[in-house]
C-alpha cells in the first residue's frame, strides 16, 4: 500500500483506504478507478491509472495528482475557448480536448432568437463547461443560471493568449499561491485563466503584458518563497533598476 | 560513449537544456544475463503531451505521445481510442519490416492503455530512431511507456520489454548489441506488464527449443522488473522535483 503523498504509477493496487464515518464510502477523485475485471469477485481493487501523487482530504477523499497538459473537458470547470466553426445555430469552439465543443448562440446573456451575440470566427470566449461526458460532445455557456454573464462571455480588446501546463493553471489558482496578488499590486492587469490550461492577459501596455506573462510562466516549478522574490526582480528590472 | 554521443544530440534540439540523465546502472564489463545501462530523459520535447529520450546501451529513441486528440473518421472506433504509432527510422523511408514494428507496439498499448476511457479519440505515439545497437524493438516499447507515463495517459498497466537471443553455441544473451544479435540463432522479444509481470506480448524468430524459451521467459520476467524499477526511480525524481 502506497502511503499519501508518495509517487503512485500505473498498476499499483491500493487498499486501506479511509471511509466515510456514516457511511463507510470512499470518494475516489482523477487517477484512480475500480479494477474493472474484479468487478464479479466481491473484493473491489482500487488501482491507480495516471503517474502522480497519492493525495488524501479528509474524511474519505482520494486522488493523484498528476502533471499533464492535455485538458479532459469536466463539469463546471471554466475555460477559454476559440471559435473555429460557426454552423447554425451553433457556434463550434476549440477547448483543447479531442473534440470540438458545441456553444448555442443562445448561451450568452441579452441573446434573442433576434438578437444574435456578436461572435466572430477566430473570438476567444471564457465559458462554463456544463455537459462533458465521454461519449458526448462537450456543451459550453456564456451564461449562469440566472442569465447573467457573471465574467464570462466574448474576450475582446486585444491582449494575449498563453497557452500552459494544466498543472500551472491549478497552481496559480489555488489559495495559497501569491503570484497574481503580488504582479497586481504594482501592475494593473486583467487576466481570464482557462482550467484547459489557456491563460489571457492583458496589461496596460505590450512590455507589462509580456512580463506578467513572463512571470507566470517561470513560476511553474517555484515554491511560493522563490515566486515573491521572482517577482520584486522582474518589477525591478520593469522600472529600470 | 552513448552518453556522449547522446548528450550532443540534445545539445543540438535545445542547447540550454542539458541537465542530468537518469541511470539505473553501469557495468561496463556486463555478463550475458545482464542488462546495458538504461537512462532517460523526459519531457525533451516542448510542443507534445509527453516525451522522452530512452537509451539502452547505445541504443537511443526519441518518442512522442499526443492524446486524447481528433481521429480520423475512417479510424474512429465508437467504444474505444484509435492508437496510431508511427515509427521514424535514421535514415530512409518506413518499409515493411517498421510497419510491423508499429503494428506490434499499437496493438501492445491497445491492452495497456485504458481505451475504453476516450471512445471516439486516438492516441499517437511517434518514435524517431536516433541510435541502434540492438534490442531495437524493446527500446521501442520501453520509450513509448515512459512517453505515455510523461502525458499522463490513463493506462491500465505499465509495459517493460526486454530481448533475449540465442547465440551460436547456445548461450542465451540479454538485450544484445547489434552484432551479438546478427550473429544469432534465435531472437526473442517479450513485453510484460507491470501488475503481476505476467507477459502481454511476444515476438521471436529463427530455431529454438521449447526449454530454452521457458528459461528466457523467466530470465526476461526478473530483468522486466529492472525496467520497472527504472520508471520508477525516473518518475519520483521527476514529480517530486516539481512539487
Amino acid at each position: 500500500m502506497p502511503e499519501v503523498g508518495s509517487v503512485v504509477l500505473p498498476g499499483d493496487v491500493i487498499t486501506d483506504l479511509k471511509g466515510s464515518e456514516s457511511s463507510g464510502k470512499t470518494v475516489l477523485g482523477p487517477g484512480l478507478r475500480i479494477d474493472s475485471q474484479n468487478v464479479q469477485d466481491e473484493r473491489n481493487e482500487i488501482v491507480v491509472c495516471k503517474p502522480g501523487i497519492l493525495r488524501h482530504r479528509d474524511p474519505n477523499v482520494y486522488w493523484v495528482d498528476s502533471h499533464q497538459k492535455r485538458y479532459i473537458p469536466t463539469k463546471g470547470d471554466s475555460i477559454i475557448g476559440i471559435v473555429t466553426i460557426k454552423s447554425g445555430d451553433n457556434f463550434r469552439v476549440d477547448i483543447g480536448s479531442n473534440e470540438l465543443a458545441s456553444l448555442s448562440y443562445l448561451a450568452f446573456e441579452g441573446a434573442t432568437k433576434r438578437n444574435r451575440p456578436d461572435v466572430k470566427i477566430g473570438d476567444l470566449v471564457y465559458a462554463r463547461i456544463v455537459v462533458a461526458n465521454k461519449d458526448m460532445e462537450p456543451e459550453i455557456v456564456c451564461i449562469d443560471s440566472m442569465g447573467r454573464s457573471s465574467g464570462l462571455g466574448v474576450i475582446r480588446e486585444g491582449g494575449f493568449l498563453l497557452h500552459c501546463s494544466l498543472n500551472l493553471v491549478r497552481k496559480i489558482l489555488s489559495k495559497e499561491c501569491p503570484l497574481l496578488k503580488l504582479l497586481g499590486s504594482t501592475l494593473p492587469y486583467e487576466t481570464a485563466i482557462g482550467m484547459n490550461g489557456r491563460i489571457w492577459i492583458k496589461g496596460r501596455s505590450t512590455v507589462e503584458t509580456i512580463t506578467i506573462i513572463n512571470a507566470i510562466e517561470k513560476s511553474e516549478f517555484s515554491s511560493n518563497e522563490q515566486i515573491k522574490a521572482m517577482v520584486r526582480q522582474t518589477m525591478d528590472h520593469l522600472s529600470g533598476f | 560513449m552513448g552518453r556522449i554521443k547522446l548528450l550532443v544530440f540534445v545539445g543540438i534540439i535545445n542547447s540550454m537544456y542539458l541537465k542530468e540523465f537518469d541511470i539505473l546502472e553501469v557495468n561496463p564489463e556486463r555478463s550475458s544475463q545482464q542488462m546495458r545501462t538504461i537512462t532517460c530523459e523526459c519531457g525533451i520535447l516542448s510542443r507534445c503531451d509527453g516525451s522522452c529520450c530512452l537509451c539502452q546501451g547505445d541504443t537511443t529513441i526519441m518518442a512522442s505521445v499526443n492524446g486524447p486528440v481528433e481521429v480520423k473518421s475512417s479510424k474512429e472506433c465508437i467504444d474505444q481510442a484509435y492508437i496510431e504509432v508511427t515509427y521514424k527510422p535514421k535514415v530512409g523511408l518506413p518499409g515493411c519490416p517498421e510497419k510491423s514494428l508499429e503494428n506490434f507496439i499499437s496493438s501492445t498499448c491497445k491492452s495497456v492503455i485504458s481505451v475504453n476511457l476516450h471512445p471516439r479519440a486516438s492516441f499517437s505515439i511517434v518514435l524517431q530512431e536516433v541510435e541502434n545497437d540492438g534490442s531495437l524493438m524493446s527500446c521501442c516499447v520501453n520509450a513509448a511507456c515512459m512517453a505515455l507515463l510523461n502525458a499522463a495517459v490513463p493506462l491500465n498497466y505499465m509495459m517493460a520489454a526486454v530481448t533475449i537471443i540465442v547465440s551460436e553455441d547456445g548461450e542465451l544473451v540479454l538485450d544484445p548489441t547489434e552484432k551479438q544479435q546478427a550473429a544469432a540463432v534465435a531472437y526473442m522479444m517479450f513485453v510484460y506488464s507491470s501488475k503481476d509481470f505476467s507477459l502481454i506480448a511476444s515476438s521471436s524468430s529463427g530455431q529454438y527449443s521449447d526449454e530454452q524459451f521457458q528459461r528466457c521467459l523467466l530470465i526476461g520476467a526478473e530483468s522486466s522488473k529492472q525496467v520497472f524499477k527504472f520508471y520508477r526511480d525516473t518518475m519520483e525524481k521527476q514529480l517530486i522535483s516539481k512539487v
